[in-house]
C-alpha cells in the first residue's frame, strides 16, 4: 500500500496494475472492489443457472401429468434450484457484492479490515459452489430432498445428499467470515467524525446482517455435520428408527434458516434507504428509526423460527409463542415502509430506473410481508402452510424484495462501479417486462395455494390447471425481461456514455470520489461532520 | 370461503378475511400514496424539495397502531386455531397410516380401507402414523393440516359438516411420488356409513404368512408390485431366479437374481441398478431390514413365480 503525503495520481481500480497481471490480478486481488465484482460475476452466473432450472419446472407444471421430465428429475431440479438460489445467490447477494464494494467507501475507509480474509472468503465461496454444482452430476443422482434437507428422508435417500450438504457447510464459512470482516470494519475503520449515528443506512443494515451471519450460520453448519454423521455412521440424531427425533432437525435447521431470510432482506432495505433520499433530494425521514429497526428485526428474527413448524406436531405453547413473536417482528418492517413514504413527501422526485426498482420493491415487499401475516397466524397457517401460497410468499420477499433491491442497487451504483452510464429507456422497458412477468409468475400461486395446491408437487389435480398455466407464461415473460436488463447493463458498462462522478446528485461519500474509484478510494481521509443525507 | 365442510372453516376463514382485509387496506393505501407523491412532487415540476423536520409523535403513532393491529391479528389467529387441539373425548377414532406414497385408514376392529369414509356430523379423531418418513395430512376444504411424524404421536380432529368427496393431500415432501400421495375423504350419512363399514373386511391375520408380513411391513410393496406391473422398481413376480441386466458403476452386466443379489439390493440398492430404473431412488435398508426379515423376504420372493 502506498504511503507518504505526496498527491497520488488518479488511476481507477479497474486499471490499477498490481503484483499480478490479467485474470490473476483479479483472483488474487485483495481490493474490496475487485472482490465485489468477482462475487457479482459468479453470483450472476449461478443466478442464471437457477433461472433455467426454474423455467424447466414451469414447463413441467404448465400441464398436469408428465410433460418434459420424470418425477425424480423434477424432485432433483427443485432441490438444486433452491440450493443454488438460497445458498449461492440471495444469502451472499447484496452483502458480498454491494456490501464489499460500498461499505468501506460509505464509511470513508480504504478497504475492509481484513482484505486477505475477504479474498479467502470468495475462494471458499467458489469451492462450496463447485461442490454444490458437482452434486448434480454424481452417479447416485442429484439430491432430491428439497433445499431444507428434512430428516429422516434426507438421511435415508440414495441420492448425493452428502456432497450437497457439505457444499452448504463450506458456503457457510464464507458467510461467517464476510460477516466478521464487516463487523470489525464498521467498528474500526469509520472515518474521523463518523459516529454510528452518522453512518449511512446501508452500512447500518450490513452491520445488523453481519451479526446474524456470524451468530446463526454456525448452527446450520453443525446441523449439516450431524446429518452427514447420521448418513455415514448411523448415529441416531434425527431418524426415529435409530432413536433420533425428526423435529430436532427442523428446529436446528430453522434456527439458522429463518434468520437467513433477514440476511437477505436487511441489506435490501439498506439499499432502498440509500436510493430514496437521493432520488427525492430529501433527508431521509426517521433516520434513527430505520437504523434501529434493522437491529430490532435482526434481534427478534432470532426467535421466530418455529413459525415454519406450526403443523409439525410441536406443542400448543410453542405455537402460541412463535406466532406472537412473528407478528411483533412485522412492526419494525412496517416502520421502515412508513419512513420511506414520508421521505417522498414534498421531495423532488426523479423517476429514474433505480428509483423505479425501489418503488416496485416497496410494492412487492408489502405483498410479501402481509401474506407473511397470513402465514404467521396459526389458524390461517393451517390453510396455506406447505402449499403454493408459501412459494408465492417467499418469492415475493426474496425475489420481489431482495432481487428487486439488487436490481435497484446495480442501476444505482453501476455508473460508479464502471464509470459509464446505461441507457434509461431500455432500462425502463426491461423493468416493465420484469414487473409484469414477476407478478404473473407468482401471484397466481397465492390463489393456487389457498385452494390447496401443495408445494413440491410434480403433478397436480385438474382444478389447478388455469393458475399453473398463467404462472408458467409469466415465468417466460420474466426471463425475457431479465435478459433485456442484463444486456442493457452490460452494454452500458462497456460502451455507455462516460458517467460523471455524481450522476444522481447523491449526498453520501461514494458520490464525492471519481467514477470508477481509485484503488484506495480517497485521496485524503474524509472528515465527517454531519448526517449523511444532508441536502440543505 | 365460509362453507360448512368442517367445524373449523368459520374460525379459519374469519381470521383469513380479517387479516386479508387489513393487508389489502395497507397495500392499496400505501401504493396509492406512493403513486400520488410521484406525480405530485415530480422533479419535472421544478419545485425544490422541502426538508421536513422529524416528529417523535409521528414515529410513535406508526409504531403503536401497527402493534395494536398485529396483536389483534395474532389473537384471532389463535382463537381460530385452538379448538383444533381440543378433540372431544367421545370422538370416533381412525388411524391414518402414511407410507411412501399411499394412505391407509384403519378403523376400530382392525378394518382397513384406502378411502376415508366418515359419517356426517360426528366428531372424528385421526391418529397420524407414519411408517417411514415425514408426511403431511392436509384437507384444504376442512381447513386442517398436521404433519405425520414417524414414531412421534400426532393427531387431528374435525366434525364433517357437508356430504361429498374431499381431497386429502400429502403436504410434506416424501420422495419420488410425493405428488401422487392423495386420497379421498367421503362424507356420508350415518346410515350409509354403517352399511359401508359392515362390508369392510377385517384385515386378515396373516400370522400364517410371516414372509408376506416381512415384505409388507418393510414397505417394499410401495414400489415393487406382486402381479407383474411395473411400478417405481421392478415387479417381484417371477424375479427370483431370472436373469437381470444391471448397471454396476455405469457398466452393463447380467446377474442372476439369487439370495445374495437380493441381500445386496436391499442393503446397497444403488450398487447394481436394473436397466430402465433410475439411480438413487431406493434408500438403503441397512439397519432397518433385519437378518430375520431378510431371510423371510428371500423366501417370499422365491415363492412368487
Amino acid at each position: 500500500m502506498s504511503s507518504g503525503t505526496e498527491k497520488v495520481e488518479y488511476v481507477s481500480y479497474l486499471d490499477h496494475q498490481g503484483k499480478y497481471k490479467g485474470i490473476l490480478g483479479w483472483i488474487f486481488a485483495t481490493d474490496h472492489k475487485r472482490i465485489a465484482l468477482l462475487y457479482m460475476y459468479s453470483i450472476a452466473a449461478f443466478f442464471f443457472v437457477g433461472v433455467i432450472l426454474g423455467l424447466l419446472m414451469k414447463i413441467e407444471l404448465a400441464a398436469p401429468g408428465q410433460t418434459i421430465m420424470k418425477p425424480q428429475t423434477y424432485n432433483g431440479i427443485f432441490t438444486v434450484h433452491g440450493v443454488i438460489m438460497i445458498f449461492m445467490v440471495v444469502i451472499p447477494g447484496l452483502s458480498a457484492v454491494f456490501g464489499n464494494f460500498f461499505l468501506p467507501i460509505l464509511i470513508g475507509a480504504k478497504d475492509v479490515s481484513f482484505p486477505k480474509l475477504n479474498r479467502f472468503s470468495w475462494w471458499i465461496f467458489i469451492v462450496g459452489s463447485i461442490m454444490a454444482v458437482a452434486s448434480q452430476f454424481l452417479r447416485s443422482g442429484p439430491p432430491d430432498t428439497g433445499w431444507t434437507f428434512y430428516a429422516p428422508y434426507s438421511t435415508t435417500t440414495g441420492t448425493s445428499v452428502i456432497l450437497a450438504t457439505s457444499a452448504a457447510f463450506v458456503l457457510g464459512f464464507s458467510s461467517i467470515l464476510t460477516g466478521l470482516n464487516f463487523i470489525v470494519t464498521i467498528h474500526q475503520l469509520r472515518a474521523p467524525g463518523m459516529k454510528f449515528f452518522n453512518m449511512p443506512l446501508f452500512p447500518w443494515a450490513l452491520y445488523a446482517t453481519a451479526w446474524i451471519q456470524l451468530l446463526a450460520t454456525p448452527i446450520v453448519g453443525i446441523t449439516l455435520v450431524m446429518l452427514i454423521a447420521e448418513r455415514l455412521f448411523g448415529i441416531g440424531f434425527f431418524d426415529p428408527n435409530l432413536g433420533g427425533d425428526p423435529l430436532l432437525y427442523q428446529h436446528l435447521f430453522w434456527i439458522y434458516s429463518h434468520p437467513a431470510v433477514y440476511v437477505m432482506i436487511l441489506p435490501a432495505m439498506g439499499v432502498i434507504s440509500e436510493i430514496i433520499p437521493t432520488f427525492t433530494q430529501r433527508k431521509i425521514y426517521g433516520y434513527k428509526a430505520i437504523a434501529l429497526s434493522s437491529l430490532a428485526i435482526a434481534g427478534v428474527g432470532f426467535l421466530v423460527w418455529g413459525h415454519h413448524m406450526y403443523t409439525s406436531g410441536m406443542s400448543e405453547q410453542a405455537r402460541w409463542f412463535f406466532s406472537l413473536l412473528t407478528f411483533v417482528v412485522a412492526v419494525p418492517s412496517a416502520i421502515k415502509v412508513f419512513n420511506w413514504l414520508a421521505t417522498m413527501y414534498k421531495g423532488s422526485i426523479d423517476l429514474k430506473p433505480p428509483f423505479l426498482y425501489a418503488l416496485s420493491f416497496i410494492f412487492l415487499f408489502i405483498i410479501g410481508g402481509t401474506t407473511g401475516l397470513l402465514l404467521g397466524s396459526v389458524a390461517t397457517n393451517i390453510q396455506v402452510h406447505d402449499t403454493a401460497f408459501v412459494v408465492a410468499h417467499f418469492h415475493y420477499i426474496i425475489f420481489g424484495g431482495m432481487g428487486f433491491a439488487f436490481f435497484a442497487a446495480i442501476h444505482y451504483w453501476s455508473p460508479k462501479i464502471y464509470g459509464r452510464m446505461y441507457d434509461f429507456k431500455r432500462a425502463n422497458i426491461a423493468w416493465g417486462i420484469i414487473f409484469v412477468g414477476f407478478n404473473m409468475l407468482y401471484f397466481p400461486q397465492f390463489i393456487l395455494g389457498f385452494q390447496g395446491m401443495p408445494r413440491r408437487y410434480f403433478d397436480y389435480l385438474p382444478q389447478f390447471q388455469g393458475g399453473q398455466l398463467v404462472s408458467s407464461i409469466g415465468g417466460f415473460i420474466l426471463a425475457t425481461g431479465l435478459f433485456l436488463m442484463v444486456r442493457n447493463l452490460v452494454l452500458g458498462a462497456r460502451k455507455g456514455e462516460i458517467a460523471p462522478a455524481n450522476p444522481w446528485n447523491g449526498s453520501t461519500l461514494e458520490w464525492q470520489i471519481p467514477s470508477p474509484p481509485s484503488l484506495e478510494n480517497f485521496d485524503e481521509e474524509p472528515v465527517i461532520k454531519q448526517n449523511p443525507y444532508d441536502y440543505e | 370461503m365460509f362453507t360448512n365442510a368442517s367445524n373449523f372453516v368459520q374460525g379459519v376463514d374469519f381470521a383469513f378475511a380479517v387479516i386479508l382485509g387489513i393487508s389489502i387496506f395497507f397495500l392499496v393505501t400505501l401504493t396509492a400514496t406512493m403513486i400520488y407523491f410521484v406525480i405530485k412532487y415530480n422533479r419535472n415540476k421544478k419545485v425544490k424539495a422541502v426538508q421536513i423536520k422529524e416528529h417523535t409523535w409521528v414515529e410513535v403513532t406508526w409504531i403503536v397502531i401497527p402493534l395494536i393491529l398485529v396483536l389483534y391479528m395474532f389473537y384471532i389467529g389463535w382463537e381460530g386455531f385452538i379448538p383444533m387441539r381440543q378433540a372431544p373425548k367421545d370422538a370416533m377414532h381412525v388411524k391414518a397410516i402414511g407410507k411412501m406414497w399411499k394412505w391407509t385408514f384403519e378403523y376400530e376392529g382392525n378394518k382397513q380401507a384406502d378411502t376415508l369414509v366418515l359419517p356426517i356430523g360426528k366428531a372424528v379423531k385421526i391418529d397420524l402414523v407414519s411408517t417411514d418418513v415425514l408426511h403431511g395430512f392436509s384437507v384444504p376444504a376442512f381447513r386442517i393440516k398436521e404433519d405425520v411424524v414417524p414414531v412421534k404421536k400426532n393427531y387431528t380432529w374435525f366434525i364433517p359438516g357437508e356430504l361429498g368427496d374431499f381431497d386429502l393431500f400429502c403436504t410434506v415432501y416424501c420422495g419420488l411420488n410425493h405428488s401422487s400421495m392423495l386420497a379421498t375423504i367421503r362424507v356420508v350419512s350415518e346410515e350409509d356409513f354403517q352399511k359401508w363399514i359392515a362390508k369392510v373386511p377385517v384385515k386378515k391375520a396373516e400370522a400364517n404368512n410371516l414372509a408376506f408380513q416381512a415384505v409388507e411391513k418393510n414397505g417394499c410393496l410401495a414400489c415393487h408390485s406382486m402381479n407383474g406391473t411395473k411400478l417405481v422398481g421392478p415387479t417381484f413376480k417371477g424375479l427370483y431366479g431370472s436373469k437381470s441386466n444391471v448397471l454396476t458403476n455405469g457398466a452393463a452386466r447380467q446377474v442372476t437374481v439369487d439370495d445374495a443379489y437380493i441381500e445386496k439390493s436391499i442393503y446397497e440398492p444403488n450398487a447394481d441398478v436394473a436397466n430402465g430404473y433410475p439411480q438413487g431412488v431406493m434408500k438403503s435398508y441397512k439397519g432397518i431390514v433385519q437378518q430375520k426379515d431378510l431371510k423371510l423376504i428371500q423366501e417370499y420372493l422365491k415363492s412368487l413365480k
